[in-house]
């Protein structure tokens, strides 16, 4: 593995490998001293071209873990807002010697063209282009999920024939997509759940099932709810009528929280809008693994700049 | 190319009742021992140990592991290597006496790893190295206190370990090119 462009690339053995190494990771926040010296002669730069709190932090928290120097470099206050190219921000980060890079960008493809360019030799790590993928958001709610079932006894397992309904805006989520392809790779079976506007053109092709209806497929009683934020700042049309349309078809209300199982995880890849798409007291209810997500959130990104970085690096082909 | 064995299973069984009475002959007893294994094969002889240890004097035998793949020094020169897990015992290391277990020691780097890797989990009181085969060739000025066989080797033998937890048999072979 050299770069991290998509979920689509890993086969099972290396995302459960990516699982695997995160597990050790996660113990490192246990101890008393909660630093490796692994990348200490290793720079990672952080390349936002979108807003983000939590994925840069993450990003930021597990460089740091990992010992490695890291530059925070935002599209706003850059030479980016002055009209420079991706490809001359890119060979102004070759030549200050990057290892890593960590890149958001509102357009899909973004990490792709930085992968395959020749402008920079750095790791590549998509931390999410557009619509397309967001892969290390997968990772860590696939690990949040197989944490959940089995605990301590977590490491080499997959997700054989766990249940996982996706709801919202499935359209203009790089979440929705980068778990589609992770958690069916790792043999769970997934549900798209969303309006039909929200739901994208070509999913029949997809490994999934795809429904309308929210009641219908809650009444399956699936192991896992992940619920997608509503991307307004992608909507450029009227995708549903009103909010509280969509709340009434779409939300994991109070009234739907009742109905589910004891067990049933509730999963949000955040920043929540409480009251639109979930209620306060389903985000807040120990069936929600939201903080746990963050958390993991860390140790998965330690674990793929472990992974990608640490090593020799091959002569590229 | 010859493969000779250098230590049959007894062998092996005796050299770790040997270091286990030694450790707590060294240690006056067995109060405060924490005996941690380096995987891979370091952790199955800690184990041994342990047991042993348990046989000798009840409740001696705190077994843990520790992984040293991210304290390494050697990490850029090798294609990328997945940690193993390290479990410290539930009371941690701190004042302990902690007794590293290693299967071969050559370059001393894996040892030198071992150590900066526990003074990230406490300090304990002391630090000593126990390990089945001593082969020579240090890089570093690190020594072992328990030693199961002194193997004076060429650089270019390998000596191989093989444990039944792992392997499925039991016994330590040289094998390579010998020096005439």
């Amino acid at each position: 593995m050299r770069h991290l462009l998509s979920t689509k690339d890993l086969d099972r053995a290396t995302a459960i490998e990516i699982l695997d190494v995160a597990e050790d990771m996660a113990d490192v926040a246990t101890r008393e001293v909660k630093k490796l010296p692994t990348l200490r002669n290793k720079t990672v730069i952080n390349l936002f071209f979108e807003d983000s709190t939590r994925t840069r932090t993450s990003f930021e928290l597990a460089a740091k873990r990992l010992s490695a120097d890291l530059i925070n470099f935002s599209a706003k206050g850059s030479s980016v807002s002055k009209g420079e190219s991706l490809k001359d921000t890119a060979q102004t980060l070759a030549a200050m010697g990057a290892d890593a890079v960590v890149i958001r960008h509102s357009s899909s493809g973004a990490a792709q063209v930085l992968a395959e360019s020749d402008w920079i030799d750095a790791a590549i790590l998509n931390a999410g282009d557009g619509t397309h993928e967001h892969p290390t958001q997968a990772l860590l709610d696939a690990f949040t999920i197989r944490k959940r079932l089995h605990g301590g006894a977590s490491r080499g397992r997959d997700l054989t024939g766990v249940t996982v309904t996706i709801v919202g805006d499935i359209l203009h989520s790089r979440v929705a997509r980068s778990n589609v392809w992770l958690l069916t790779t790792l043999g769970a079976l997934v549900t798209l759940v969303a309006p039909a506007t929200l739901l994208p053109a070509g999913i029949e092709s997809w490994p999934v099932k795809a429904s309308y209806d929210l009641d219908a497929t809650l009444a399956e009683a699936p192991d896992v709810v992940m619920m997608l934020r509503i991307q307004a700042e992608r909507m450029n049309a009227a995708f549903f009528p009103n909010t509280r349309e969509y709340s009434r078809g779409w939300a994991l209300t109070d009234e739907r929280f009742a109905r589910l199982d004891a067990d049933t995880m509730v999963m949000h890849p955040g920043p929540m809008i409480r009251g639109l798409e979930i209620s306060a007291s389903a985000a807040d209810s120990s069936k929600s693994t939201v903080l746990e997500q963050v958390a993991n959130g860390v140790s998965i990104r330690m674990a793929v700049l472990y992974l990608l970085i640490s090593g020799e690096r091959k002569a590229v082909l | 190319m010859t493969a000779r064995t250098v230590l049959q299973p007894a062998d092996i069984t005796r050299a770790l009742t040997r270091i286990s009475h030694e450790i707590l002959e060294s240690n006056h007893g067995g109060a405060d021992l924490v005996i941690l294994g380096i995987p891979t094969r370091g952790v199955v002889l800690a184990d041994r140990i342990g047991a042993i240890l348990e046989g000798i004097e009840a409740g001696t035998g705190t077994v843990g592991s520790l992984d040293v793949t991210m304290y390494r020094d050697d990490l850029g020169h090798q294609p990328t290597r997945p940690p193993a897990p390290t479990q410290i015992p539930a009371g941690g290391i701190d004042g302990k006496t902690v007794v590293l277990v290693d299967d071969v020691l050559y370059s001393g780097r894996t040892i030198r790893a071992a150590l900066d890797a526990l003074g990230d989990y406490g300090r304990p009181r002391a630090v000593r190295l126990a390990v089945l085969v001593d082969r020579g060739h240090r890089q570093l000025p690190i020594r072992a206190d328990f030693v199961g066989k002194n193997l004076p080797t060429s650089v270019h033998e390998r000596i191989s370990v093989r444990l039944d937890e792992i392997d499925g048999v039991n016994g330590v072979e040289i094998d390579g090119v010998e020096i005439e």
